[in-house]
């Protein structure tokens, strides 16, 4: 009772004098009268005389004044916003430095100036073995000519593999201008000015058709529907902003891309919890792990809103097929909660099952559509991570609504938006791009994988991504993630190679690598093998 | 699981975030309302020239000749070029460091702007796809849900949802009116943060636009080294937003917190941040260039590693890494384009005089700050709304109110001027000499017609007509 009363109003003088039995003499005493009227009721409670009650009133009233000292003394937040549960440690500390600084002030400034909460987890150095070697690889890249000796780059997911195409067909049809448009204009007058945040239409009717090709599906993406963004990283940021709370949770399979980690969690104070896939099925998604996994959260009191999964998956690469596609829906429907499904490496297929989209799903299935969405983006399809083109893909007019606002925050530029849809509208050039891409990072893997194989190391059977997932368990000492990291630093430092270990993609067995393959050319395959090869000796 | 008693149970709508439903975007203000209106019905020259003339876009066409000439004149300098490994390098390239070549040139660009009083690190640039995605970036780096930044005003209308909406941050504003020509005084800056403190709400810094947008007014020295010392007793941050800094009509008038930071020796620099973006004074909003200048280690990083979620593409930092690093261009351009904005600042100044407006006497901006208070019939939000209304239905014309500015006096709007060619201005300029001469004839009327000398007058006039037209008759 006295506790939320305080809450209410911090500022007002304790009521104390009314409810208490003691009478409030004992305060106008002066100390030490008052310290005796404290402590020999409280004797009495140890002496089990008459002061029982007055022995437990007054640490009440005592714990009730040290609280409202605290409150005084620390400032109140404001009760519509609910405290961080990423970094508390961070906050407490920063509101401590804070009053002391306070206190200080007149002196001149004390100190460092104060940065967020946010900031601070932020700043902290990279301690994800993905991120770390992508650090280390830049600043030691390999070179055939210049620098054979460098660290290869097999963490990237990207594809370098066809952009020999596109740099063909940009040197034939805009001569290599950045800035020409269809028919050879060079004027920028038309770009220059402010366009729509959220795409300019005609690069959503371009990308929406190309959606459609890319992931060889006869469901056309509806140009209305689509938001775009700086790349893939905003679009799932962005997303996230809309569906889920500070402090809400997203459900996602193990192992999955280490990026969400930073992209979905950072600015948004979302958590990721994670649903463990193992190599007995093959790293599929269980539904029933799902269930158990947001029992587990309802339990902790941590609000679910939803699912993310990646499809086709990253790091192992399978393709979902219908039937988990529906499963899922139902799945969200009985729970009431979102799915947002990260489509990017939807046109990198190379085996022989077919990549099934939800739009695809949704279109031919009466499922409700309000809670589906769609990550999509040009880095991986298109090979170019450069130019910084993400779409949101959603059914939900409202999500639209608010993400259409928030694109301001991560638009695509202009000039860049322009060039891409004169590319994307040549479509005698995309389709022998799809089909051109396809081919070769087939032709990769299949050299990858069997190089791999020669070392006895087997990768998952995967049918798309522009990576294999390798099981070196075998070669791990121990058997858990300390001997997966310790083989992950030996195959940096001594076979300067970066792969990315399972654990920094959260996966519950140790020893399973995420190789990408895409960065090199075949003739780079035999030079990572015996690089392998010769750790494996060490 | 609960049982399912009832088969036919309706779908459940799934639930949104708060951010998602929430107004803090602020499209619902006046402001963004004289932008439908003119999208519904927008001036063309020769297709629809009584259409809804556009005064409420600060964006700079100007000089936007100057830069399509250099791209005409120097086709290498928008191509990848023969190297093969150009394009690809640049197709791959998504390092949020940004291409070092690029961030020269926007220092040096910075450095021309300022007459070069003030040096910039290429080192502490931090890209950003816009402006508004710099500010928001800030926000999130310097203050936590709950917290607040102090902003003067009048200010953008667009802070309101950059500043607070995904942030959680408040903006508690600083009052400035024309008692004091609008500039931040110490009182005002010490009421604001006592406001804040009396609401328990902790300040984490201080936001000022300068040259200031609505005002198109530059901060005076004396009160940025009062705003520096203010930010340092009370260990705060400042951040200067300074995106009209290269639209100063003359550049001895501007006075960038960089200068007095290295005036200073760069003592208590840390808390300083500048944001600066290629929009305004290069005219290319489409492109979404911004960046954040920060003499604070720690926020550098952090706001590099947060510009993840909005790179500019690295086709558009090649493009005008060569154009802003060529000098020859940049002076020129720099030189011209404040000429011309002086030149349509004076013109539109001159037109609102000869219709008996003032505004307030400014030296920057693509704007001007035009005081219409004699016009409002009551001295009050209301009497400022239903004035802009009028404006917008009658006249034709978009301007954006005061109050949508948060500005504490009524009566003020801001007006747009390079966003157009000369004779569209020339145009507006007349629809509202005509609406101002309509006011001043109506307004004779009522006060004449009121008075009760004036309405004898008529009378003895009316009897006197009345005994003439009966004589005349047979």
């Amino acid at each position: 009772m006295i506790h939320s009363r305080s809450r209410r109003n911090p500022t007002r003088e304790p009521d104390f004098s009314s409810s208490k039995p003691f009478s409030p003499g004992g305060s106008s005493d002066g100390g030490a009268g008052a310290a005796m009227r404290l402590i020999v009721p409280l004797q009495g409670v140890v002496q089990g005389r008459g002061g029982l009650i007055l022995g437990s009133i007054i640490p009440g009233a005592l714990y009730y004044f040290f609280q409202l000292y605290l409150k005084r003394s620390r400032s109140a937040k404001p009760s519509s916003n609910p405290p961080s549960p990423s970094s508390p440690s961070a906050q407490l500390a920063g509101f401590s430095r804070t009053s002391s600084r306070s206190n200080l002030s007149s002196r001149g400034s004390v100190g460092p100036v104060r940065v967020s909460a946010r900031a601070n987890s932020i700043a902290e150095p990279n301690d994800s073995p993905y991120y770390i070697g992508l650090e280390r690889t830049s600043e030691d890249p390999y070179g055939r000519l210049d620098n054979p000796d460098g660290i290869m780059q097999l963490g990237l997911s990207e594809n370098k593999l066809s952009l020999d195409l596109i740099e063909k067909w940009i040197s034939e049809n805009l001569e290599r201008s950045m800035i020409g448009g269809a028919d050879g204009d060079l004027n920028i007058s038309g770009i220059a000015t402010y366009q729509p945040l959220d795409g300019m239409v005609e690069m959503k009717t371009a990308v929406a058709v190309f959606m459609s090709k890319v992931m060889g599906t006869t469901v056309a993406f509806d140009p209305s529907r689509l938001v775009l963004t700086s790349g893939a990283t905003p679009a799932i940021e962005t997303l996230c902003f809309c569906l889920a709370d500070q402090g809400n949770a997203f459900l996602v399979p193990t192992p999955y891309y280490p990026g969400f980690d930073r992209d979905m969690k950072w600015r948004t104070g979302v958590e990721l919890i994670p649903v463990h896939c193992r190599s007995s099925d093959n790293f599929a998604l269980s539904i029933t792990a799902l269930e158990q996994a947001f029992n587990q959260a309802r339990k902790r009191g941590q609000r679910v809103r939803g699912i993310l999964i990646s499809n086709p998956s990253n790091p192992v690469g399978n393709i979902l097929n219908r039937e988990t596609l529906y499963s899922l829906l139902d799945f969200a429907r009985e729970k009431n909660i979102h799915i947002i499904s990260d489509e990017i490496f939807g046109g990198s297929t190379y085996g022989s099952e077919k990549f099934i989209s939800m739009a695809e799903i949704l279109e031919s299935e009466d499922f409700d559509r309000d809670r589906v969405h769609i990550i999509y983006g040009l880095s991986k399809d298109l090979s170019l991570p450069g130019f910084r083109v993400g779409v949101i893909y959603s059914f939900n007019t409202s999500v639209l609504a608010a993400a259409k606002k928030l694109a301001r925050f991560s638009s695509v530029s202009a000039p860049t938006q322009r060039l891409l849809i004169s590319m994307l509208s040549d479509s005698r050039f995309i389709q022998r791009y799809i089909e051109t891409t396809r081919e070769r990072i087939r032709e990769m893997y299949v050299a990858f994988a069997a190089g791999l194989k020669q070392l006895g190391i087997e990768c998952t059977k995967s049918s798309a991504g522009l990576y294999c997932w390798a099981d070196m368990s075998g070669l791990i000492r121990p058997y858990n993630e300390k001997g997966e990291l310790e083989l992950w630093e030996k195959l940096l430092k001594i076979g300067k190679i970066n792969v990315t270990p399972g654990s920094a993609c959260h996966c519950i067995e140790p020893g399973w690598f995420r190789c990408c393959f895409t960065m090199l050319a075949e003739e780079d395959i035999p030079v990572v093998i015996k690089r392998i090869q010769r750790v494996i000796e060490t | 699981m609960a049982i399912e008693i009832n088969q036919q149970q309706p779908p459940q709508e799934v639930g949104l975030s708060r951010i998602a439903v929430s107004e803090t975007h602020g499209e619902d203000s006046p402001y963004f309302a004289g932008w439908k209106a003119y999208d519904e019905n927008p001036y063309d020259e020769s297709k629809n020239p009584s259409g809804v003339i556009q005064m409420g876009l600060a964006e700079n066409q100007v000089s936007f000749d100057l830069v399509e000439k250099f791209l005409e004149q120097h086709c290498e300098a928008s191509s990848w070029g023969n190297k093969i490994s150009a394009f690809r390098e640049n197709a791959l390239f998504q390092d949020y460091h940004g291409l070092q070549s690029f961030r020269k040139a926007m220092a040096s660009f910075m450095e021309q702007i300022r007459g070069g009083r003030a040096n910039f690190d290429p080192d502490r640039v931090v890209l950003t796809a816009g402006a508004t995605a710099a500010n928001e970036l800030l926000t999130f780096i310097l203050a936590d849900p709950g917290d607040a930044l102090l902003v003067p005003t009048p200010y953008y209308p667009g802070f309101d949802r950059d500043l607070r909406w995904r942030t959680g941050v408040k903006i508690v504003p600083i009052h400035c009116d024309s008692s004091s020509n609008f500039q931040i005084t110490p009182q005002a800056l010490e009421d604001a943060y006592n406001n804040a403190e009396s609401m328990n709400i902790k300040v984490r810094g201080v936001l000022i636009t300068n040259p200031s947008n609505p005002l198109g007014l530059t901060i005076q020295r004396s009160v940025l080294e009062n705003l520096l010392d203010f930010v340092t007793s009370k260990n705060i941050h400042l951040v200067s937003d300074e995106i009209y800094s290269g639209s100063v009509f003359s550049s001895s008038e501007f006075v960038s917190v960089a200068e007095i930071l290295q005036a200073r020796n760069y003592k208590d620099s840390e808390r300083v941040h500048i944001v600066y973006s290629l929009s305004k004074d290069l005219g290319l909003p489409g492109f979404r260039v911004g960046t954040i200048y920060s003499y604070n280690d720690k926020v550098v990083t952090t706001a590099r590693r947060m510009s993840s979620f909005t790179l500019i593409s690295s086709e558009t930092q090649h493009l005008l890494a060569s154009m802003l690093s060529d000098r020859e261009f940049t002076q020129n351009y720099i030189q011209t384009n404040r000429e011309r904005l002086r030149k349509r600042y004076e013109m539109i100044i001159q037109g609102l005089r000869k219709a008996g407006i003032e505004c307030l006497a400014g030296n920057a901006g693509l704007f001007c700050w035009m005081n219409l208070s004699p016009l409002l019939e009551t001295p009050t939000r209301e009497g400022e709304l239903s004035l802009w209304n009028s404006i917008l239905g009658e006249v034709k014309l978009n301007i954006s109110p005061g109050l949508s500015c948060h500005c504490s006096e009524p009566g003020w709007f801001r007006v747009c001027f390079a966003n157009m060619s000369e004779q569209t201005l020339e145009i507006a300029l007349k629809r509202i000499q005509e609406f101002m001469g309509r006011r001043r004839s109506q307004h004779r009327e009522t006060v004449f017609g009121n008075s009760s000398f004036f309405r004898a007058l008529q009378n003895r006039k009316q009897k006197r007509k009345k005994k003439f037209s009966k004589i005349r008759r047979p």
